[in-house]
């Protein structure tokens, strides 16, 4: 089970690298798909792994993507060096509002985050002399990747840095959720009362992963601003979370890759179905959506993981891996 | 599978797309707008408006053929728009973008047509820094402070003193608060009162209760197309504020011509400026308004963003024919934009050449009952405004 998905794993980044020639006119798609993925796969570690339900994370996405905008549109265009410095403001963002969320259950849970986004939101709103308010923020300008690499009007460049991002913050979540931190957070989603009786201390855990998803989303959205030279309002709207979510259950929640399969298949759908029926796209979306939960309940790759084993015959079960 | 190998598979299936996109006969027209979501109906509007033109016009211009690929931007989405328009630029070889109902997706594809030296035609989007940001852009729409600083003249020499200002708190609210009380004030024209609603989600009833205290002699509004200003003008009736002596002036927008019917006869006396009305009387006009609902069908009523697109189109089709018969130069057709001089169904439009943005005639109407319907009915004109914004 273990080598095969392996396999799996090296075929799954081997067609992302093969991407850049394999797909040149759509590399503008495939890195927003691949920034979605970034922001699922931190959605992912917060639902999948640690059992909070949010529906604000959209919150520090944004708060990333403006950080990235803000410091472009004030002279450092450096993207990499921004990149970080988001991903850091958003991981600070997201320490400082941890102790709201993690306390409660799923339901205060829901309501805080979504009230956290829309504060946020109505804030980056306010402040127009800052933020751009709702026409967006003006003149982001990246400098050339590494000092070299113009972000050209193909997106080769862009894809690459995204690709290259993103594989090294997935390698570093894989090991994170594999290392005994990453079981004791699933052991806490499973049982926290049980965890806390153990001598786990549970709301320092969950607040451990909060800030470092909330770094990842920070990234994400600095990604989304420095590959399109532009920020709006949109990056932290309501409606960016709800996706985000139904994102992560199409591809399966808890598996790390669910967030990518997702992203890729909700984002390709969207783009295949708007650019054949630009006005009732939405309904055939919806159609596509309902089917995909229908068929597999833990998402497409959980559905692809009972197949598996159901092949190999051998009792494994689907939540543990 | 090689590097090599992969390379030359894709650019035998590159030359052999391309092959069909090279040859001269075919002018791509790439079309972002807005076609589904809250924002669907400027979309829908603005695509059907071109498929008119095309009706009436003809599909070939100086023997080509002119393709429009519609896209969906989905609403303010700046990068669902900047990706869009790449792909129209990469795989779609457009040679012109076009559309554009919300400013923010305009901005975000500027940087495009500069890099890519395609000219943009701005159908829509109305704040006045849209054409500041490529030298690609043509804007055959209009700007908010174009329309509404006429109104603030037309205010203070009729006869109007004391105006409270309502409008939604964002970028062409701002834009048409500013241009209003500037040449209100400059009039002699007083402002007892001033109030940004937000963008969503808005109950005018206390903002009502605020303005009928003020007493004003009138209240200034703008709202985006769509739900607000029927909410707002049923508001205004129900807290009676038309029987406490006060009126309501506004840009265009709020009494948009494909709403218009639905408000019912509350706003009947509302004055607006704006720069089109569906009772226009021309025969461009008339020609737009059979050929629109034509393809649209009678039912649905078209509106300035219609005409907007209507106008892009003629912009485009006369760019073709000045370019001659070589490649799409899109420093040639912005040569050929400047300066030029549309007939619009609106009445005569000029493309500024220094600017980039529309000259045209501002029209002041009052909403009135006419055979039975309710229109925007023209009763004043001030010739060759330009966007005051810039």
């Amino acid at each position: 089970m273990r080598s095969t998905f392996r396999w799996l794993e090296v075929a799954f980044w081997l067609v992302l690298v093969a991407g850049y020639v394999l797909w040149p006119g759509k590399l503008p798609l495939a890195s927003q798909v691949l920034i979605a993925g970034l922001f699922a796969l931190s959605y992912d570690l917060v639902l999948g792994y640690a059992g909070i339900l949010s529906l604000g994370h959209a919150a520090y996405f944004g708060v990333g993507a403006y950080t990235a905008g803000l410091l472009a549109a004030h002279g450092w265009g450096e993207p990499i060096s921004g990149l970080m410095v988001a991903g850091l403001v958003a991981a600070l963002v997201g320490f400082v509002t941890s102790p709201l969320v993690v306390r409660g259950t799923d339901l205060t849970r829901l309501m805080i985050t979504t009230g956290l986004g829309l504060l946020l939101f109505e804030l980056a709103n306010r402040l127009g002399t800052i933020t751009g308010g709702v026409d967006g923020l003006q003149g982001v300008e990246m400098q050339p990747l590494l000092g070299a690499l113009r972000f050209d009007i193909y997106g080769r460049t862009a894809y690459g840095y995204v690709l290259v991002v993103v594989f090294v913050l997935f390698l570093a979540a894989r090991r994170l959720v594999r290392s005994p931190y990453g079981l004791s957070l699933r052991g806490i989603r499973a049982n926290p009362g049980r965890m806390r009786a153990i001598g786990c201390r549970v709301d320092l855990h969950l607040a451990a992963i909060y800030t470092f998803a909330a770094a990842y989303a920070g990234v994400a959205g600095a990604l989304l601003t420095q590959t399109t030279q532009f920020v709006g309002l949109d990056v932290l709207s309501f409606g960016r979370s709800a996706e985000l979510l139904v994102m992560l259950i199409v591809g399966g929640a808890g598996l790390l890759y669910g967030g990518f399969i997702g992203a890729a298949v909700f984002m390709i759908a969207h783009h295949v179905l708007s650019s054949l029926d630009p006005v009732y796209w939405q309904f055939w979306l919806g159609v596509c959506l309902i089917a995909i939960v229908l068929v597999g309940r833990d998402g497409i790759l959980g559905a692809g993981r009972r197949l598996l084993t159901l092949r190999r015959r051998r009792p494994v079960t689907v939540t543990a891996s | 599978m090689s590097g090599r190998l992969w390379g030359a598979l894709s650019f035998a299936v590159a030359a052999i797309v391309s092959a069909g996109a090279a040859a001269q006969d075919v002018v791509r027209v790439g079309m972002i707008a807005e076609m589904s979501g809250p924002f669907a109906e400027t979309g829908r509007q603005m695509v059907n408006g071109a498929k008119a033109y095309q009706k009436v016009f003809g599909e070939t211009v100086g023997g080509r053929k002119v393709e429009l690929i519609v896209r969906d931007s989905t609403g303010p989405a700046p990068e669902v728009a900047k990706r869009l328009a790449q792909e129209l630029l990469v795989n779609d070889k457009v040679d012109f973008l076009a559309g554009f109902g919300l400013t923010p997706n305009a901005l975000a594809v500027a940087p495009l047509a500069t890099e890519t030296k395609k000219p943009m035609i701005v159908m829509n989007a109305a704040t006045s820094v849209i054409t500041q940001k490529s030298p690609y852009i043509a804007r055959v729409s209009f700007t908010l402070a174009q329309v509404a600083a006429p109104l603030g003249t037309w205010a203070a020499k009729n006869g109007i003193g004391k105006v409270y200002t309502l409008v939604a708190d964002y970028g062409p609210g701002i834009d048409a608060e500013t241009a209003f009380k500037k040449t209100f004030i400059a009039g002699g024209g007083e402002i007892v009162g001033e109030v940004r609603t937000p963008l969503r989600n808005v109950e005018f009833a206390p903002y009502l209760q605020r303005i009928k205290d003020a007493r004003p002699q009138a209240v200034f509004i703008f709202l985006p197309v769509g739900e607000q200003p029927v909410a707002f003008m049923k508001g205004f009736a129900e807290r009676e504020l038309d029987k406490a002596g006060i009126r309501v002036i506004a840009t265009g927008d709020v009494t948009e011509d494909g709403q218009l019917e639905a408000m019912g006869e509350t706003p009947l006396g509302v004055v607006t400026t704006h720069h089109y009305s569906a009772a226009h009387d021309s025969a461009q006009n008339r020609t737009f308004l059979k050929a629109f609902a034509d393809v649209a069908g009678p039912d649905f009523k078209p509106n300035f963003m219609a005409v907007g697109a209507w106008d892009g189109m003629a912009a485009i089709y006369e760019a073709i024919r000045r370019n001659g018969s070589g490649p799409i130069d899109g420093d040639r057709v912005l040569a050929a934009l400047k300066g030029l001089k549309i007939d619009s169904p609106r009445g005569p439009i000029m493309i500024d050449p220094e600017t980039r943005d529309v000259v045209q005639t501002v029209y002041v109407r009052r909403v009135q009952k006419r055979g039975g319907r309710i229109y925007n009915v023209e009763f004043e004109q001030i010739p060759n405004v330009k966007d005051p914004g810039k």
